[in-house]
């Protein structure tokens, strides 16, 4: 039963829907939080069933119906579970439960309590079809269904005209993609016959030429740029801070946006196929990992750190996948949803704790005040700059190793920048908000609470997982570590996986020691500028003005879109409608129109209604047709 | 075959329930709506039929019906249905029960008329579908445009005459060329077989020389463009729309923009394949224009109804494209954008005309912050703009991915550039729900709006259901009318071959003449 799982959340939807106010919030909480649960439940069953499978056959296929069937074209809804989807469907939900756990107690207050967990639930049902489809076509629905409650759930304040500015943007940037993505997917109906996962990877080999396979994967790679916001479609997901910080924890982190790297992992087959594609995804992938990481460090708002530092991570994914490490890819999905949910719910218990002031110059010193919030945000800071034996150390190596060990080395560089810089803003973050002295307003002061246990305690769980999440993935293991074995179905399909590059253990060690040195380097540097000398920030930031502002103004990529794209598209909507279908068809139409009204106007003045008038027209007649026939 | 006339019954049973509507003595205005009701109700239950007992693979008509109507020049009543007619039918049948339903509480004066309107409005519609004779299709095509010229003349807005005579005169514009096409093609047939017909299965038959298509198709392809509309010729919609009455909107769009691709599907297209063959890029082209320009326009309107009416240009450019492709997704795509248009797009302007009867007012900027004051509205208004979106899992989708998805086929480059549609239509259709129902509430007097009425809820629950029917399980629908659309291809194909081949040994080409000849031999 894969179906259940992704219609459990949607039951719950229309439950919802149709009890009304009857459930009061405490049912709607129930509600909610339990069909999330009881989908996490059937989702372990399934894939504990799945393990117990021998390896070849952890496949596991379901169709429902008939989607549509036109010509030679068919699609289905059908469900397929194998390791790849089994670990997206663990995650999602797992990390899912959690996070409606924590949003009863975050939202308890909002007199729309049940409008958003009927958003929420959508979301879940959307994603679960995403993950869990067995074609291209079923999963677009997912797609652009979670797509849909993005921008429900970051205009969820829709009177705030920012948070309803902010859920169209991105509904309109992903749809950008998603053109992109639906363009890929007629291709592999002309080339392949199918949309269906098995039945195109299967024919993609022979079906292909370079060319084409490169277009159709740069095609689908532009729906994936727009979901996880990778360059040139990120500019959303910063504005979508706008909604409620579960959301951001679920969608805007841990779920959602990491969609277009689950694409890339579940297409490899044609993405090894075209190195091209694979060349361009690893530059995008490094490139918005360091400009966003670089914008990160001038931000002052505590979801914006954390958005930049998301769509950074986000690079980090397609590095992986752009050197062909799919695994590791997905490997950081995993160990990113534990800690960046982490800090986003930790973020929100702040943000809760403080009367929603975001802004970390009105914060500091908060550590005694929130310990539980301080600890577990604490671990997650260190999971994500890179300290050892925390999860986002060892999916982070492994992607830094095998941008190495396949030769990238630019990438690699890229890489190690990167987790500098992600080391020094996150330890800003946590160092502006927790230590140092507070720069608390009297009355948020006043109101200072740590937040009630729906909130802590899946914090403290969170933050259990982001310690131990990443022991499935230990280094130095002979065929590869736990969690590469269990993908190793999945990705060693299409006969390319088995290009592991193997570097010696010496190098291999001369890496962990470099990306562990940089991160510490990272957390030092932080250290000493905004705790231990804070005059030593204020100092570099009047060094580098010119810097600080462009970091600060994000480089100005929207205004370079609003001034590049919106604002001369709207100019010419406005020119069309008003020159061209006013002036010219109408002044056609009616000019036409004015035509015969003025002929006839003509035409009228013969018709006197006086015999002697007509007389003399006949007799004029008469003296033409003499004169016409005598001559 | 029944042995009730159920296509006759269809047809003349509005047109009836019209004139006893018409008779109702004065001051019986509020039952009138009643009545109408109750008609439309009926007329919609007794088209079940066509769902449920028209056979999808079966060959030819069904439901046929043939009596002669003026047997000196072979003009006969002919009616019958296949998928498609019987599909349009039934949205023709339902879309009225809708609109009836829908217009309760706006029509305030002359309501007996208005209704009576509708009805005949309706069996116009239905006559048109049914028909299969080229003359009797003509009479029907033009008697729609009475009534409709009527409810916008009369019920309409400000600007309501400017409104009608534009609707009218455009259309008459078309269909004149189209009478004269029919006209000259009678002779021809008349003198290749020798029996005076306008049957469209004896037009089907008989095989046309390629150059001579040419003049045939343009006249009837003129006729039907305008009503599709296509770009440039759409410039009446807008204006039609804005001063309809409510119901006169959801008509004219859900119904009778359908005719024009109908028109294509049934009669341009089979009957002049070679003609067809020539101009489908230049059609295409222009249904792609006529799909970004829509969307462009549609973005900067300030008036809902407006924008509602240029998504529509967008809408059908995907109808007349998905035609142009030629092959079978395209044409199921295209049957299937014009089914949910026409629901959707309906909703819409009832969704806009619910408003627009308590604020009085249809400018985007009047609003703001509705979902506050009326959030079952806001409801379905977001999931008839999602559906108009084509949000997967809504009917939209399913004919716009279809449609795209032929037209790739056909040439990349058309999905390509069509494919933006997809992108334009979330920012004009989001931005104006951002503009309406987002936000904080900017007029006081929208605090005061009442939220839909139980009669309202039961006018837009069977329209949502339809939305995620249409889009979750289409294939009752595609099943319904690929058979007939497939045969459609078939007929294309087979008789442009034909042509094609034999166009050195065709005898009827030597006394075939030319369209401006045929012309000047009319009786």
């Amino acid at each position: 039963m894969i179906a259940i799982i992704p219609a459990l959340p949607l039951a719950a939807v229309l439950l919802n829907l149709l009890l009304g106010d009857r459930l009061g919030k405490r049912g709607t909480a129930w509600l909610a939080c339990g069909s999330v649960l009881a989908a996490f439940g059937f989702a372990l069953r399934a894939v504990l069933h799945l393990a117990s499978l021998p390896e070849h056959d952890r496949q596991l296929t379901e169709l429902a119906w008939t989607w549509m069937r036109v010509g030679d074209f068919s699609a289905d809804v059908a469900f397929l579970l194998d390791p790849l989807s089994a670990v997206m469907v663990l995650v999602v939900t797992g990390v899912g439960s959690l996070i409606h756990v924590y949003a009863t107690g975050y939202m308890s207050h909002d007199p729309s309590f049940r409008r958003f967990f009927l958003y929420l639930n959508l979301f879940m049902f959307a994603m679960l079809t995403l993950v869990l489809a067995d074609n291209y076509l079923l999963m677009f629905v997912g797609w652009e269904g979670v797509g849909l409650c993005s921008y429900l759930l970051i205009g969820f304040w829709y009177e705030r005209p920012s948070a309803a500015e902010a859920g169209k943007k991105a509904f309109i940037v992903n749809r950008i993609g998603d053109f992109g993505f639906m363009l890929g997917a007629f291709m592999l109906i002309t080339h392949t016959g199918s949309l269906n996962f098995e039945r195109v990877f299967a024919a993609a080999p022979a079906a292909f030429t370079t060319g084409a396979i490169t277009l159709a994967t740069l095609l689908l790679f532009l729906g994936a740029t727009g979901k996880s916001a990778q360059i040139p479609l990120f500019t959303w997901l910063p504005d979508a801070m706008e909604g409620p910080t579960p959301v951001s924890a679920l969608i805007h982190a841990a779920t959602m946006v990491t969609a277009g790297v689950y694409l890339l992992a579940r297409s490899h087959v044609l993405f090894e196929l075209a190195p091209t594609t694979m060349q361009v995804v690893a530059i995008i992938g490094a490139a918005t990992a360091l400009m966003a990481a670089t914008i990160g460090l001038a931000q002052n708002d505590i979801k914006r750190v954390l958005a930049y530092s998301t769509v950074s991570q986000l690079g980090y994914m397609f590095m992986a996948c752009g050197v062909g490490a799919f695994g590791a890819g997905i490997f950081h999905v995993m160990t990113h949803a534990f800690f960046k949910a982490l800090l986003f719910l930790g973020a929100g218990s702040v943000i809760h704790a403080m009367s929603n002031e975001q802004d970390m110059r009105r914060m500091g010193g908060l550590a005694p005040r929130l310990p539980l919030t301080h600890g577990t945000m604490a671990v997650a800071t260190l999971a994500i700059a890179g300290v050892p034996f925390l999860a986002g150390f060892f999916s982070k190596d492994e992607i830094l190793h095998a941008a190495w060990a396949s030769g990238h080395r630019g990438i690699w560089l890229a890489g190690i920048v990167g987790a500098c810089l992600t080391a020094f803003y996150m330890t800003r973050l946590y160092v502006l908000t927790f230590r140092g002295p507070s720069r608390v307003s009297h009355e948020a002061e006043h109101h200072l609470h740590e937040s009630p246990a729906s909130m802590t305690v899946p914090l403290v769980i969170l933050a259990v997982l982001s310690v131990v999440g990443g022991y499935v993935g230990m280094p130095f293991q002979e065929g590869g570590h736990a969690f590469e074995r269990w993908l190793h179905p999945v990705l060693s399909a299409g006969g390319h996986a088995a290009a592991h590059h193997e570097v010696s253990r010496a190098t291999e060690w001369t890496l962990i020691v470099m990306s562990v040195g940089v991160a510490l380097v990272g957390i030092l540097l932080a250290l000493r500028s905004y705790l231990w000398n804070p005059a030593m920030a204020t100092a570099l930031r009047a060094r580098f003005e010119g810097v600080h502002r462009v970091l600060e103004n994000k480089y100005w990529v929207d205004e370079f879109y609003d001034a590049l794209v919106v604002r001369p598209f709207v100019g010419i909507s406005e020119w069309l409608w008003r020159f061209w279908d006013a002036r010219v068809v109408d002044g056609l139409v009616n000019g036409i129109g004015y035509t015969f009204e003025g002929g006839s106007a003509i035409l009228k003045l013969f018709q006197t209604g006086f015999v002697g008038t007509y007389a003399l027209f006949i007799t004029l007649g008469v003296i033409a047709l003499f004169l016409h026939f005598l001559r | 075959m029944t042995s009730l006339p159920l296509l006759s019954f269809l047809v003349f049973f509005p047109l009836v329930a019209a004139v006893l509507l018409a008779l109702l003595p004065r001051g019986a205005e509020r039952s009138a709506r009643l009545w109408a009701t109750l008609a439309a109700a009926i007329e919609f239950v007794a088209s079940l039929p066509l769902w449920w007992r028209v056979v999808p693979g079966a060959p030819g008509f069904q439901f046929e019906e043939k009596v002669a109507w003026i047997p000196s020049i072979g003009a006969q009543y002919h009616l019958g249905v296949d998928g498609v007619s019987g599909l349009l039918a039934l949205l023709t049948t339902f879309m009225t029960f809708i609109a009836v339903l829908g217009a309760w509480s706006s029509v305030e004066k002359r309501s007996r008329e208005f209704y009576a309107l509708l009805l005949a409005l309706e069996a116009g519609m239905l006559g048109t579908f049914f028909c299969l004779d080229l003359l009797l299709f003509y009479v029907f095509w033009e008697a729609m445009l009475i009534p409709m010229y009527l409810l916008i003349g009369v019920w309409g807005g400000q600007r309501r005459v400017y409104a009608a005579v534009k609707f009218f005169l455009y259309t008459m514009a078309g269909s004149v060329l189209m009478l004269v096409a029919i006209l000259s093609l009678y002779h021809v047939q008349k003198q290749w077989s020798g029996v005076p017909s306008f049957d469209l299965t004896a037009f089907y038959a008989m095989p046309m020389a390629p150059a001579q298509q040419l003049w045939y198709f343009l006249a009837f392809a003129f006729a039907f463009a305008i009503k599709v509309p296509m770009w440039p010729l759409h410039t009446w919609l807008p204006d039609a729309h804005v001063e309809a009455p409510t119901a006169g909107s959801v008509i004219l769009a859900a119904v009778l923009l359908k005719m024009g691709a109908y028109g294509f599907l049934r009669f341009a297209m089979p009957m002049f394949p070679n003609a067809l063959m020539v101009c489908a890029p230049w059609i295409a082209w222009i249904s792609i224009i006529g799909i970004v320009y829509g969307a462009v326009v549609a973005m900067v309107q300030p008036d809902l109804k407006k924008l509602v009416a240029y998504s529509s240009v967008s809408h059908m450019g995907f109808c007349m494209l998905g035609l142009m492709a030629m092959n079978a997704q395209g044409f199921a795509g295209s049957m299937m954008t014009m089914l949910s248009h026409g629901v959707s797009t309906g909703a819409l302007f009832l969704l806009v005309g619910v408003i627009y009867e308590r604020r009085h007012t249809r400018a985007i900027a009047d609003f703001g912050g509705l979902w506050k004051v009326v959030p079952v509205f806001s409801a379905i208004f977001l999931i008839v703009t999602l559906s108009s979106i084509g949000l997967p899992g809504t009917n939209g989708f399913v004919g716009e991915f279809l449609v795209l998805l032929g037209a790739f086929k056909t040439k990349v480059a058309w999905a390509a550039v069509a494919a933006t549609g997809v992108i334009l239509s979330a920012c004009y259709m989001l931005w104006m729900f951002q503009r309406v129902v987002f936000g904080p509430i900017t007029h006081e007097e929208n605090r005061r709006m009442s939220d839909l009425t139980l009669r309202e809820r039961l006018v837009f629950a069977p329209i949502i259901l339809l939305i995620f029917w249409m889009g979750v399980a289409p294939q009752p629908f595609l099943d319904r009318m690929q058979p007939a659309l497939d045969r459609t291809i078939e007929l294309t194909q087979s008789r442009a071959m034909q042509s094609a081949m034999s166009q050195s040994d065709l005898p009827g080409v030597s006394i075939m003449t030319s369209p401006a000849d045929t012309v000047g031999v009319r009786p």
